[in-house]
């Protein structure tokens, strides 16, 4: 009895959200004890990061009545990891950081279950990711979102009037922070823009001119960059740099701080030394906890339907003054990550060779020239010669055996394309689905869109 | 969405038994503008594409380029290109693999070229960059050395300097560096 008492006065403040009814709430609502029951035992989520935004994100998820997550880092904890990644004490440092994070959180919150994976997002199978509803993204790199991106979009799939199958859809939920200023974002891939239709509101990198560096350095941080990208190539012929090893580190520092002196330029430090080579922008713990939070409540919301959702990302600048704003960006439809492709249905027999041709005619493409990948595989490439011969023999195969003899599959094709007698090179994604395949029958929801 | 998880549930273990074709990943974004550029590459009758680990992988591959004019005509200068899974959004790594006496590739072969660095931009592509390291052997230059000593030479005396390129190319001494023989 007492331990009823106490799991409900644990859920009131959830079920004051799940169990009513309500005006803004989202699409599909259905609120009671059976939602509640499975948002805590059905619902399984994964937190990608286990950093700063990742150890606010799976307290704010266990404490939202998430008991089923998993956390995945490749990292091991550091010193400097301290000051805003508070699941972590001074004698975690070297251990890694989701297998820490998930035990301190299981600690603090009873009933919560956190699997942590230590090892590097790519060395999953996909189909690890598939076991997810939703995924919770807290990273600090262009490269890793871009990859879990791909994942999501992966499970998508589309019905023939190109509308996307809701039950394919994963949801992701992303922050990210840089000083003062963060982001959080909803992705749920065929509805919202994918990480790849807006990968241009990243800014460039920075980076410095090689010969400023090799001749006219002016700040501290060209004399770093010169001792990381050329004087460590000309003192350790063949040897690659690491950024994560510290005498790496230490002597490019030193070399640095060579540089500056001769040049007679202030400020290298070992901190901006590792701050310049790793690209480190200083992390505030506040704007962690404000994104993580928004990303977390976005998370309870996308699952329950409790409330209508951010739409579609949101931007926070606390840097001067207080700014904060939503917006509410529009998918590319051509999108080769997350957008439909165009349908092609073709008999089993067409060659390689055949079905170029028919690009050239398809109301949709009137694309000349095709090139033709599959999965990572060049089936065709009309340039460089070297790869046209290399590729050449392919034409006359049926595409069906060459895409490995799966019913559908995507391929993308590049080659020019016409338009008002106007001619543009492009790059697109095709739905190839075949008929005419003996002793096997469509079987709509099998493989990849 | 809890209603759509498990209908997705469902169809999955449907799936399954039907045909377990499992998902695999799909080529990143970078690798397919990768293809596209090296699908409609136009290179001068000076420039040659090689693939080192074969057709499909676009991703690692040499440029060597034979300069038809100017100080290094003759000479012939591999460069390896890295291209990174988030290209174009972040330019190739480039490296000049044939030591070379140039104001603007240093010995152990970094580049200065602005389009490989600060003034690299996504609409850019792998042809810009074989015509922009084409052009650094038809006109060295030296307002931007990486090759301190090779620019000063250039500036200062033209004559001297197509001399120390011709035994650089045809592999001897220039100074206390040795190059071997590139023609």
């Amino acid at each position: 009895m007492a331990g009823s008492v106490v799991q409900s006065s644990r859920s009131r403040d959830l079920d004051k959200l799940l169990l009513r009814p309500g005006n803004l709430i989202g699409a599909n609502f259905e609120p009671g004890s059976q939602l509640r029951d499975d948002l805590q035992q059905y619902v399984k989520v994964l937190v990608i990061g286990a950093g700063g935004l990742g150890c606010e994100l799976l307290k704010d998820l266990a404490l939202s009545g998430f008991r089923n997550l998993e956390v995945i880092d490749m990292d091991r904890i550091e010193v400097t990891n301290l000051n805003r990644q508070f699941l972590f004490r001074l004698e975690d440092v070297g251990k890694p950081k989701a297998e820490v994070a998930a035990k301190r959180v299981m600690e603090r919150v009873s009933g919560v279950n956190i699997l942590p994976h230590f090892c590097r997002i790519e060395d999953k199978e996909i189909e690890f990711y598939n076991d997810f509803h939703i995924i919770a993204l807290g990273l600090d790199s262009i490269e890793a979102r871009s990859y879990i991106n791909s994942v999501a979009c992966s499970f998508l799939e589309y019905d023939s009037d190109d509308n996307p199958l809701e039950e394919t859809i994963k949801p992701m939920v992303d922050g990210g922070t840089e000083g003062f200023k963060g982001h959080a974002r909803v992705i749920l891939p065929g509805v919202t823009p994918c990480f790849e239709c807006t990968i241009w509101l990243f800014p460039p990198q920075v980076k410095f001119p090689l010969c400023t560096l090799a001749e006219t350095p002016r700040t501290a941080a060209h004399c770093i960059e010169y001792a990381h990208l050329i004087k460590w190539d000309e003192v350790h012929s063949g040897k690659s740099f690491d950024p994560d090893d510290s005498e790496h580190m230490k002597w490019v520092y030193s070399e640095a701080l060579k540089r500056a002196e001769l040049f007679g330029i202030p400020g290298v430090t070992y901190s901006l030394t590792q701050g310049v080579v790793k690209n480190i922008i200083p992390a505030i713990a506040s704007t962690n906890a404000i994104i993580s939070a928004a990303c977390a409540l976005e998370t309870l919301k996308i699952v329950s339907g409790c409330s209508k959702t951010l739409s579609n990302y949101l931007t926070y600048n606390g840097a001067e003054g207080l700014h904060t704003k939503v917006t509410e960006f529009v998918k590319d439809k051509d999108c080769l990550v997350c957008g439909p492709g165009v349908l092609i249905e073709l008999d089993s027999s067409i060659t390689l060779q055949k079905f170029i041709d028919l690009l050239e005619d398809h109301p949709k493409l009137l694309l000349s020239k095709a090139s033709v990948t599959h999965r990572g595989k060049n089936l065709y490439m009309q340039a460089p010669p070297v790869l046209e011969e290399m590729t050449r023999s392919n034409l006359g195969v049926p595409l069906f055996d060459l895409m490995g003899k799966v019913l559908k599959d995507v391929v993308h094709v590049t080659g020019v394309a016409s338009k008002n007698d106007k001619k543009t090179s492009c790059l697109r994604k095709l739905r190839v689905a075949f008929k005419g395949v003996d002793g096997v029958t469509d079987m709509d929801t099998a493989s990849g869109a | 969405m809890i209603k759509l998880f498990k209908v997705k549930e469902k169809q999955r273990e449907i799936a399954a038994n039907a045909n377990g074709v499992p998902p695999v990943k799909k080529q990143s974004a970078g690798e397919l503008r990768l293809q596209k550029d090296i699908s409609e590459l136009n290179l001068p009758k000076t420039c040659n594409i090689s693939f080192p680990n074969g057709k499909d992988d676009l991703m690692n591959f040499e440029v060597t380029i034979h300069p038809d004019e100017g100080y290094y005509l003759g000479g012939t200068f591999l460069f390896s290109f890295q291209v990174s899974p988030v290209y174009p959004h972040e330019p190739p790594k480039v490296k000049c693999k044939t030591k070379v006496y140039h104001p603007n590739i240093d010995l152990e072969g970094n580049v200065c070229l602005n389009i490989l660095r600060e003034d690299w931009k996504p609409v850019l592509n792998i042809n810009t960059i074989i015509y922009g390291l084409f052009h650094l052997f038809t006109q060295p230059n030296h307002e931007d050395p990486l090759n301190h000593d090779a620019a000063a030479v250039l500036r200062d005396n033209p004559k001297m300097f197509e001399f120390n390129v011709r035994r650089a190319m045809a592999g001897g001494y220039v100074g206390q560096t040795y190059f071997t023989r590139c023609m």
